[in-house]
């Protein structure tokens, strides 16, 4: 808890962090009506999947924070020997990032998906959907973090290793935005969203301690 | 008679064995070619649907078999060296990962080469092509983790880890390409209702399959042998057997 608190206080100090992460989701889904067309048909058929795919993007550039601050000045290896469970400090780490880079994308995407013509119930399944699988890409993105803290070329890296386990997301996220738009029940895909989320908050914390405990030594 | 299995997890004990091994394998997997290649190209009968161009699957069917054993085996490799803090098992899972990317390459790369004249295009969103193909992001991963990572030790640890969690996600990623294709239904083709084979085109798929096993297990103990040394460049008995071979010997007479 004293962690989470911690984290997001840091979080606020620095504001323009959590701006940019918000700024990158904005730019990247205004740039594919700008280079397919602002026919409102086409776009509001794109919406789900670019949406989604900007959300993406914008929770994985931001990975690299959640632990190499930490990592820099030395408060990494104190939680390391620290007497707490470290997945449990882990995971309150990972939920710091989570409401500074995750939440606010879900805010943030009802308003673009009126700009891509999405109808109003799908925006309410796009935020849903955001809601119950933006945590299972911070709680697997964790991983990847941990793995490649302090090597050479990791935001690349991370990109390598992290977007591949986020497919089976991508596919439930997008899939409940665009059964809706059909007028189909969303409710299949969301339930595996919640599933995937589920099981990455059991088992990403405990393989995430795992792998700092390799990074750091 | 009890065999001490931990005696071959030294790299030292290893090495030697591992030598004397390879040329097994590697008749082993020319033998199987051959006869695999027999009975593919000449025994077994020409499809009355798809003509002789259905003949890569004699590739491609075994090459997407081995892509995934050999990411399982490797896992079990990991996380056996990760359990038992073996070096020689990191070493195993370092030696296939090559080996598996190239198999999952060929089977992509001979899969879109039967496409185009049966589906009439080089790649189409199949549930099995677009898994395949993540598979390939997964070993690419797995290699560019190790590959980025200086200290060995670390490395092997890591990987380790990254291919444990590859492998609890390979079913999830499979399921949801399989659903996400299933909805979409762009393409009209179904490759579960295959029709049945023959018994020749059968014993052609394993012949090549049991070859590519063969081959596998040839290069990569060819490779982890070059590994070994590598790491254990600065032990005693890597100097040995530097001093042992010919070629070495001659560079250290002209010395």
């Amino acid at each position: 808890m004293i962690v989470l608190r911690r984290d997001l206080l840091l979080a606020f100090r620095r504001r323009s962090d959590v701006a940019t992460t918000l700024f990158f989701f904005l730019i990247v889904s205004s740039l594919f009506p700008l280079g397919i067309g602002p026919e409102a048909a086409v776009l509001s058929s794109i919406a789900p999947g670019v949406l989604w795919v900007a959300a993406l993007l914008a929770g994985m550039i931001s990975l690299s924070r959640i632990f190499a601050a930490d990592f820099a000045d030395g408060s990494l290896e104190q939680m390391l020997i620290a007497p707490q469970p470290l997945a449990l400090l882990v995971l309150a780490k990972i939920s710091a990032h989570w409401i500074v880079c995750g939440l606010p994308v879900v805010l943030l995407a009802p308003l673009i998906g009126l700009q891509y013509a999405l109808p109003n119930d799908a925006l309410v399944v796009l935020v849903l959907s955001l809601l119950l699988g933006t945590p299972a890409l911070s709680l697997i993105g964790a991983i990847g973090a941990a793995l490649t803290l302090g090597v050479r070329g990791s935001g690349l890296l991370v990109a390598l290793l992290v977007l591949p386990l986020y497919i089976p997301v991508l596919i439930f996220g997008a899939g409940a935005v665009a059964a809706s738009q059909h007028g189909m029940s969303a409710q299949a895909h969301l339930s595996l969203l919640a599933a995937c989320s589920l099981l990455s908050l059991v088992l990403a914390p405990l393989a995430t301690a795992a792998a700092l405990r390799i990074s750091v030594e | 008679m009890k065999i001490n299995w931990f005696k071959y997890s030294s790299p030292q004990v290893f090495y030697p064995l591992a030598g004397k091994l390879i040329p097994w394998f590697a008749w082993l997997a020319a033998i199987f070619v051959l006869a695999g290649l027999y009975v593919s190209f000449v025994l077994a009968p020409t499809d009355f649907q798809q003509g002789e161009a259905y003949r890569i699957i004699f590739v491609h069917v075994p090459a997407a078999w081995m892509s995934m054993v050999i990411y399982i085996v490797m896992a079990a490799w990991a996380g056996l060296g990760l359990a038992l803090n073996a070096r020689l098992s990191a070493m195993m899972a370092q030696a296939l990962a090559p080996t598996g990317a190239i198999f999952t390459l060929l089977a992509l790369v001979t899969g879109s080469l039967w496409g185009k004249p049966m589906w009439g295009a080089w790649w189409v969103w199949d549930a099995r092509l677009t898994s395949e193909l993540i598979l390939l992001f997964l070993y690419l991963g797995f290699i560019a983790l190790q590959s980025s990572i200086d200290d060995p030790r670390r490395a092997d640890r890591a990987g380790a880890l990254l291919a444990l969690v590859g492998v609890v996600n390979v079913p999830i990623i499979y399921f949801s390409v399989k659903w996400w294709n299933t909805l979409h239904q762009g393409s009209s083709i179904n490759m579960g209702a295959a029709p049945k084979m023959a018994a020749t085109m059968l014993l052609g798929m394993l012949l090549m399959a049991l070859a590519f096993w063969m081959y596998t297990v040839a290069v990569a103990l060819m490779r982890v042998r070059c590994i070994m040394l590598e790491r254990e460049r600065n032990t005693d008995w890597v100097k040995e057997l530097s001093l042992k071979t010919p070629s070495s010997q001659s560079i250290a007479g002209a010395k």
